[in-house]
C-alpha cells in the first residue's frame, strides 16, 4: 500500500469519525450524570440543519457551529425539562426527541436543498495542507482539532476537577449527592445541555466537513452509533476516541471499496453500507461478553430522581 | 444589594412532585386527549410564528380528514399498518422491552412476502395470500430474533440492536431490488414485477381503495385486547414490566416474556409489511419504508399501550398523515410539518404523564 493512499485514508477516517466523537463525548458526560438521553440522533439533526442554514446565510462556518451548538442545546432542554422537571420516562422522551429532530430538520432544511456551502477546511497554510506527508497532521477542519481537544477536556473535567467529581457522584448515587447538598437536577440539566451542544456540533460536521450540502436525514443513524460507542468506551473518553476512529475507518473502507472496484466488487456495496451498523452490534456483543455481570455503567443511569423532602 | 436579591429569590414559589399512591385512571384517559388538543393549539401558534397559516394548518391536518368523507378511505389505508405495528410494540413496551426497530422488521416482512410472491408468480390459488402473510410474519420475527437472542443470552440492549438492524434492512431492500429481484420489464427502474391477481389483497368496500388490511388491523387490536386483559400471558407481560421481582417470585420467566413480546412485535410488524406490499404497493419499490415503524412508536404511547387505545391512536396519527397531504396542496404547508406535529404530540403526552403519576404540590421555600 503506497503512502499517499494511506495518508488519504487516514484523513478521510478522521473526518468521518469526528461527528461521532463529538456527539458521543457529549452523551458520555450526560450518562455520567445518570441520565440516558436517546435523542442524540435528533439533536444531531437539529444541529446539522441549523449549522448548515446559518453558515449558508452568514457565510461564516464559525457562527454556523456556534448556532448548531445552541440549537442542539435548546433541543436537549426539551428533553431535560420533561425528564428532570416532570420526571417523564427517559427512554420514551429520548425517542420523542429523535422524532422531533427529524421532523424539525426536514421542515427547516427543505428551503436549503440543493444549495451549496463551502467546506469548513483547514486553517493552516497551503504549504502544510498540501505537503505530501505533513498534511496528515494539518489537512483537517478546525472541528477535528476541537474534537480531540474535547477528548482531553472531558477526561480532565471528569477526573481532575471538583465539578466533575460532583457530576460523577450525582450519576453514581443521586440520593447521597442530594443529601450532602448538591442539586441533582441542576447538575443533570447542565450535563444534558452540554450533551446537546456537543451533539449539535457533531451534527453540523456533516454539512460542514463531510458533504457541503443539505440532505434530509443526513446523519443516517450516527447518533445511535454514538450511543453504542459510549457503551463500548465503558464511559472513558480515551477509549471513546479509539472507538470513534474504528467506526470512521469502517465508513472509510466503504467509500474506498466503492471507488476501487476490482476484487472489492465481489462484496455488494449494500453490505459495505451495512458494515457500520453490523459492527455496532458486534461491538455491543463483545462488550457484554467482557463485562459479564459487572457493568461499568453509572449506577443511576436512566433512573428518575425525585427529591424526598 | 446581594442580600436583598437573595431574600427575593427565597420568596419564589416552587413546585414539587409527590408520587400518587396509585396512578390516576382519570388522567390516564384524559392526558392523550389533552395532548392532541394542546398540539392543535400550540401547532397553530408555532406555525403562525413561522409564517405559515397556522390555523389553516391545524384545520387541514386535524379536521379536514374527519369532515371530508372522501378522505375516510385514505384514513383506513394509513391507519392499518400503524395499528398493527403499534399493537405489537405496545405489548413489548408494557413488559419494558424496547423494540424500536419495527421499521426494519416491517421491511423484512415485506421482503419475505415479496420473495414468496416472486417464487409463486406463475401460480394461482387462494392459498397464495395466506402463505405470503406467514412469510411476512416469519420475516419480521427473523429480524427481531437477533435482538431477542442478544438481549436474553448476553443482556445486550435491544434498543440499539433493533435500530441498527433497521439500517441493515434498508440495505437488504436496496440490494434485492437493484439486483436479483429487479424487474426485467421496468425499464431499469429498481422495482420488482407487479404481483399477480391472487397475490394482491382483495378490496373490501367496492369503489374505494380500502383493502383487507383495515379490517385485519381492527381484528388484531381486539384480539390483543382480549389476550392482554383475559389471559395469563397478558398478566405475565404486565407483571414483568411493572414488578419484575414479583414476576420472578410468581414463577414468570423474564427471558421467556422478552422472547414472546419481541417475536409478537416483530411478527406483527412483518405482517404489516406483507399487507402493505400486497396491498397499496402491489410490488416492492425503494419507497417501501415509509416510516410506519417509527410512527407506530408514537401510536403505542398515545394509545397508552392499550390495544384499543392503540386502535384509536392509529386513526389519530393517520388523520395527521392524510391531513398533511391535504395541507400541502391547499395551503402549501411542507409535508415535513406533519412530523413536527407528531413529535409535539408525543412531547405533550409525555409531559402530561406527570399528572398521571404525581401530585404537583406548591411549596414555599423558607
Amino acid at each position: 500500500m503506497n503512502i499517499d493512499l494511506t495518508i488519504a485514508i487516514i484523513i478521510t477516517m478522521v473526518g468521518a469519525s469526528t461527528p461521532l466523537l463529538l456527539a458521543a463525548l457529549g452523551e458520555l458526560v450526560v450518562e455520567k450524570s445518570g441520565v440516558l438521553n436517546l435523542g442524540v440522533e435528533g439533536m444531531m439533526l437539529v444541529g446539522a440543519v441549523v449549522g448548515f442554514a446559518v453558515t449558508y446565510i452568514t457565510g461564516n462556518p464559525w457562527i454556523g457551529i456556534l448556532a448548531a451548538a445552541f440549537a442542539g442545546s435548546a433541543a436537549s432542554l426539551i428533553f431535560a425539562f420533561l425528564t428532570l422537571s416532570l420526571s417523564a420516562n427517559q427512554v420514551a422522551t429520548g425517542l420523542a426527541l429523535t422524532i422531533f429532530g427529524s421532523g424539525f430538520s426536514a421542515l427547516f432544511g427543505q428551503p436549503f436543498t440543493g444549495k451549496p456551502i463551502a467546506l469548513f477546511k483547514s486553517i493552516f497554510p497551503d504549504s502544510l495542507t498540501d505537503h505530501p506527508i505533513l498534511r496528515v497532521f494539518f489537512d483537517y477542519s478546525p472541528l477535528v482539532y476541537f474534537s480531540l481537544f474535547m477528548v482531553f477536556a472531558v477526561w480532565w473535567f471528569l477526573q481532575k476537577t471538583r465539578a466533575g467529581l460532583i457530576l460523577r457522584a450525582v450519576g453514581e448515587n443521586d440520593h447521597s449527592a442530594h443529601s450532602i447538598g448538591y442539586s441533582v437536577i441542576k447538575v443533570r440539566y447542565g450535563a444534558v445541555a452540554f450533551g446537546g451542544a456537543m451533539a449539535g456540533i457533531g451534527g453540523a460536521c456533516f454539512p460542514l466537513i463531510l458533504t457541503p450540502q443539505w440532505v434530509e436525514g443526513l446523519t443516517g443513524g450516527r447518533g445511535w452509533i454514538a450511543l453504542a460507542l459510549v457503551v463500548f468506551s465503558a464511559w472513558k473518553p480515551t477509549r471513546l476516541l479509539a472507538g470513534a476512529y474504528l467506526f470512521g475507518l469502517i465508513a472509510t473502507m466503504e467509500l474506498y471499496a466503492k471507488a476501487a472496484g476490482g476484487s472489492f466488487r465481489i462484496i455488494p456495496s449494500e453490505l459495505w453500507a451495512s458494515l457500520p451498523y453490523l459492527a455496532t452490534i458486534i461491538v455491543l456483543v463483545l462488550i457484554s461478553l467482557r463485562h459479564k455481570g459487572n457493568s461499568s455503567a453509572p449506577a443511576c443511569l436512566g433512573k428518575p430522581f425525585i427529591s424526598s423532602n | 444589594m446581594g442580600k436583598h436579591h437573595q431574600k427575593k429569590r427565597r420568596q419564589i414559589m416552587r413546585f414539587q412532585l409527590e408520587k400518587k399512591p396509585e396512578p390516576s385512571k382519570k388522567m390516564l384517559f384524559a392526558t392523550p386527549i389533552l395532548a392532541v388538543l394542546l398540539t392543535m393549539v400550540l401547532g397553530a401558534i408555532v406555525f403562525s410564528i413561522l409564517g405559515y397559516d397556522g390555523l389553516g394548518a391545524v384545520r387541514e391536518i386535524f379536521l379536514t380528514p374527519i369532515m371530508n368523507s372522501l378522505k375516510w378511505q385514505d384514513l383506513a389505508v394509513k391507519a392499518a399498518p400503524l395499528i398493527i405495528i403499534g399493537v405489537g410494540l405496545s405489548i413489548g413496551y408494557r413488559a419494558n422491552v424496547w423494540n424500536i426497530g419495527a421499521e426494519g422488521q416491517y421491511i423484512v416482512g415485506g421482503l419475505a412476502a415479496t420473495g414468496v410472491a416472486l417464487f409463486t408468480h406463475d401460480m394461482s390459488g387462494w392459498w397464495l395470500l395466506p402463505l405470503m402473510g406467514l412469510a411476512g410474519m416469519a420475516g419480521g420475527m427473523a429480524w427481531v430474533f437477533i435482538p431477542a437472542l442478544l438481549r436474553t443470552k448476553l443482556n445486550v440492549n435491544e434498543i440499539l440492536t433493533s435500530l441498527m438492524l433497521t439500517y441493515v434492512a434498508i440495505q437488504l431492500l436496496n440490494f434485492l431490488i437493484f439486483g436479483p429481484w429487479k424487474s426485467p420489464t421496468a425499464y431499469g427502474q429498481p422495482q420488482t414485477v407487479l404481483f399477480n391477481a391472487d397475490q394482491i389483497l382483495p378490496y373490501i368496500i367496492p369503489g374505494t381503495i380500502v383493502q383487507a388490511g383495515a379490517p385485519i388491523a381492527v381484528f388484531i387490536a381486539i384480539m390483543a385486547w382480549l389476550i392482554m386483559s383475559r389471559s395469563v400471558f397478558g398478566f405475565q407481560v404486565k407483571t414483568v414490566g411493572s414488578a419484575p421481582n414479583a414476576a420472578r417470585y410468581g414463577g414468570f420467566s423474564t427471558n421467556k416474556t422478552i422472547w414472546l413480546v419481541l417475536l409478537i412485535s416483530g411478527g406483527l410488524a412483518g405482517f404489516a409489511g406483507m399487507l402493505e406490499v400486497a396491498g397499496p404497493f402491489n410490488r416492492m419499490v425503494p419507497s417501501f419504508p415509509a416510516g410506519y415503524g417509527f410512527t407506530a412508536i408514537i401510536v403505542a404511547f398515545l394509545g397508552r399501550l392499550h390495544p384499543i387505545g392503540v386502535l384509536i391512536a392509529g386513526i389519530v396519527l393517520a388523520i395527521t398523515f392524510v391531513g398533511g397531504e391535504v395541507a400541502q396542496t391547499t395551503i402549501g404547508l411542507p409535508n415535513a410539518a406533519v412530523g413536527l406535529f407528531q413529535a409535539m404530540m408525543l412531547f405533550l403526552l409525555l409531559a402530561g404523564d406527570v399528572l398521571v403519576r404525581y401530585n404537583i404540590k406548591r411549596v414555599r421555600r423558607a
